[in-house]
């Protein structure tokens, strides 16, 4: 509702654009630009759903022969063999979701210990402390350092979701690997009977994939929860802190359930990425069709077969990619529905206290 | 002001255009545009021919993108290219959809080597029985007696072989796996010729670049790239017992020795998987380019074959700097036949 001083100031607006007439009704040229411009809205939105319908029913069409041959027995056998026409690609369904996972838990971690960490003033203290030592900390330059390097931190890590994922995977080869691999290699040998132990890494696995990959999906989660995190209001924290609670207290009792709604609603957009990653784990995984817990072992993923089959796909291969399209394109839909459920569930029992 | 602006600037726009126009017009009389696609194998040494040729043919351009073979072959057959490219040649029954008939023409040849990464191992040895029994997952140390029969005085590493092979569908992988198919029965009925089998043992990377960062940074890593790539990198390569039992390593003259071993069909498609003479190296292969064997357009059917006629020729100087094995002379002068016929 608008106040009566809302509507004065709006009708003096409205007295200095045209002197001497207070209201006037809308002219026929305006009327035509708020009809085109509603007109254009209305099918750009619709453009946009029915490029996505497009695009599954052309995924779907295409998948048909491959799924009327293969059936849902695709989703549950383990050989991916061109030659003998043989396809299953439960390997690549077990894959994606345990990489992707994976990812999230620790890409989750650190994203979230990130952005409290950013958005509870812990660094721009720190800066603040080392500036006193120098009695800098009222400077006109210096003293605006705290904020500074906090907005620096910030951007750095957003710049992570910059980089492409080649250099992201040429990374993990070069890098990653070499770095991990004695390491894990020495877990096999004194763990080996431990099921996530129980293969040693050789180059490529699971485990280079899922550390890159959690780099990867860390600036979505971080950007997100610290927005969610700046928007819980100051009352809430003063009032916990009135109340005698530490600041791990606050930060653990009031403020991470505050804005779990939208450190929530950051995981799952993560967990979306991840599931569709395709260049890096194409490049980190090992491309070999296992089923298998160990961390160490090559794996597949259902974006790295399809990016490895489709550039030379013959003309019976191609329905049968087509096919774990859609099976790529449904995990990645029902991940995403069950998170907007959870976060309707989170924003009801957040409201119902 | 702002009009006098405006106006002269219009006239400036004008000049430019009528000029544009002009340039285009005395250009398009002659220029000719060639559209290619297809394996990633030949194409340095095709963008080089490419290059080499549009400075001497100013007239004649050349698009070609490296898609793989697959890739090319499928482009082909839309016509959506005037030329492909292909390691894998093309399926009889693809070039029977092909209306109006295709002319594959072979332009260069490469090696296929096993490269390793093993610390103080130099040189290796490796019988036809310990290579396919390596791809086949059969055998999995390096101090399996299959490997150190072969390998006397060299102290190979008590490690498991790490075995790399391409995780995407490619020409090399085709002629690799049918190499092995000649070699092992074993794997001809497990595994088998593809573009993409279902390998039994190993990581598997994109690529041959894929393939050789993973040697690179795999300790008792094996794989097979072009021979290209490993040179570049300085990967060690293993020495490969031949249909003879010769152990023989890869090199410009063994691969020609195993090219001159085969003899041309009218089709021009042949495949070396197994080469008999004594000095051969084993796995080499032809790479063919698809040409069509009608045109339309006469000028681009004409500047088409001066192209692959130049390839053919002085195009063959440049393929050993590059990695290639030059063709042998039998195979030009029958390539350049197939052409001039088109």
């Amino acid at each position: 509702m608008a106040s009566t001083s809302d509507i004065t100031r709006a009708r003096e607006e409205v007295t200095a654009w045209h002197p001497g007439q207070i209201w006037h009704p809308p002219s026929t040229a305006q009327k035509w630009t708020d009809r085109i411009f509603r007109q254009l809205c209305v099918v750009f939105a619709a453009s946009t759903i029915a490029l996505s319908a497009l695009l599954v029913l052309e995924i779907g069409v295409k998948a048909i022969p491959a799924f009327r041959e293969y059936g849902l027995g695709f989703l549950y056998r383990a050989t991916w063999d061109p030659n003998k026409a043989n396809y299953g690609i439960l390997p690549e369904i077990w894959g994606t979701l345990y990489t992707s996972l994976l990812a999230l838990l620790i890409g989750t971690l650190f994203g979230v210990a990130a952005a409290i960490f950013l958005s509870e003033g812990y660094l721009g203290e720190f800066v603040f402390r080392v500036l006193k030592i120098f009695n800098l900390n009222f400077h006109p330059f210096w003293g605006k350092l705290p904020i500074r390097v906090e907005g620096v931190l910030k951007t750095l890590i957003e710049l992570l979701a910059a980089v492409p994922s080649v250099v992201y995977g040429l990374w993990g080869l070069f890098i990653v690997i070499p770095l991990i691999r004695p390491f894990c290699n020495w877990l096999h040998s004194q763990f080996g009977w431990f099921p996530f132990f129980s293969t040693d890494l050789s180059g490529p696995g699971i485990l280079p994939a899922v550390l890159v990959l959690s780099i990867m999906i860390l600036p979505t989660i971080t950007a997100i929860s610290r927005d969610a995190l700046v928007a819980v209001p100051s009352k809430l924290r003063m009032a916990a802190y009135g109340l005698g609670a530490t600041r791990w207290e606050t930060i653990l009792g009031v403020l991470l359930p505050t804005a779990s709604r939208g450190i929530f609603g950051g995981i799952v957009l993560a967990f979306g990425r991840a599931l569709g990653e395709t260049m890096a784990l194409a490049m980190l995984v090992g491309n070999a069709n296992r089923l298998t817990l160990s961390l160490f072992s090559p794996a597949n993923t259902l974006a790295a077969l399809l990016a490895n089959s489709f550039p030379e796909a013959g003309a019976k291969e191609i329905p049968v990619l087509m096919y774990a399209a859609l099976v790529l394109l449904a995990i990645t839909l029902v991940v995403n529905l069950f998170g907007a459920l959870v976060l309707e569930r989170a924003a009801v029992s957040a409201e119902a206290k | 002001m702002k009009r006098k602006l405006a106006c002269r600037s219009g006239m400036a726009v004008a000049i430019a255009i009528s000029l544009a126009s002009c340039g285009g017009g005395t250009g398009v009389g002659n220029a000719v545009k060639l559209q290619g696609a297809g394996a990633s194998f030949p194409a340095p040494l095709y963008l080089k021919w490419f290059k080499t040729y549009n400075g001497s043919h100013p007239n004649v351009q050349v698009d070609y993108q490296s898609i793989g073979s697959g890739g090319g072959v499928k482009s082909f057959m839309d016509r959506t290219v005037d030329f492909a490219a292909s390691d894998a040649a093309m399926k009889p029954e693809d070039m029977a959809k092909v209306e109006g008939g295709v002319q594959l023409v072979p332009m260069t040849a490469g090696s296929i080597v096993l490269a390793y990464n093993l610390d103080g191992v130099p040189s290796l040895r490796l019988s036809r029985e310990a290579y396919s029994g390596i791809f086949l997952g059969k055998v999995t140390k390096w101090t399996d007696p299959i490997i150190a029969k072969e390998n006397p005085g060299v102290k190979l590493p008590n490690e498991p072989v790490n075995v790399i092979v391409r995780a995407d569908s490619s020409g090399t992988t085709f002629v690799f796996s049918q190499h092995l198919s000649t070699v092992s029965p074993e794997f001809a009925k497990s595994v088998g010729t593809n573009n993409m089998p279902n390998w039994p043992a190993g990581t598997r990377s994109k690529g041959n670049e894929g393939v050789t960062a993973s040697l690179l940074t795999t300790p008792g890593a094996i794989g097979y790239v072009e021979y290209g790539y490993a040179h570049s990198q300085n990967l060690h390569m293993a020495t490969l017992e031949n249909k003879s039992g010769n152990y023989v390593s890869a090199t410009t003259d063994s691969a020609k020795a195993a090219l001159a071993s085969a003899t041309l069909p009218p089709d021009l498609i042949v495949w070396v998987s197994d080469p008999v003479a004594k000095d051969a190296y084993p796995i080499v292969t032809f790479t063919w380019m698809i040409l069509y064997k009608k045109y339309d357009n006469r000028e681009k059917l004409d500047a088409l074959k001066s192209l692959v006629a130049y390839g053919l020729t002085d195009g063959q100087k440049d393929s050993e700097a590059l990695g290639y094995v030059p063709l042998p002379d039998a195979v030009v002068s029958q390539a350049q036949a197939a052409v001039a016929s088109l």
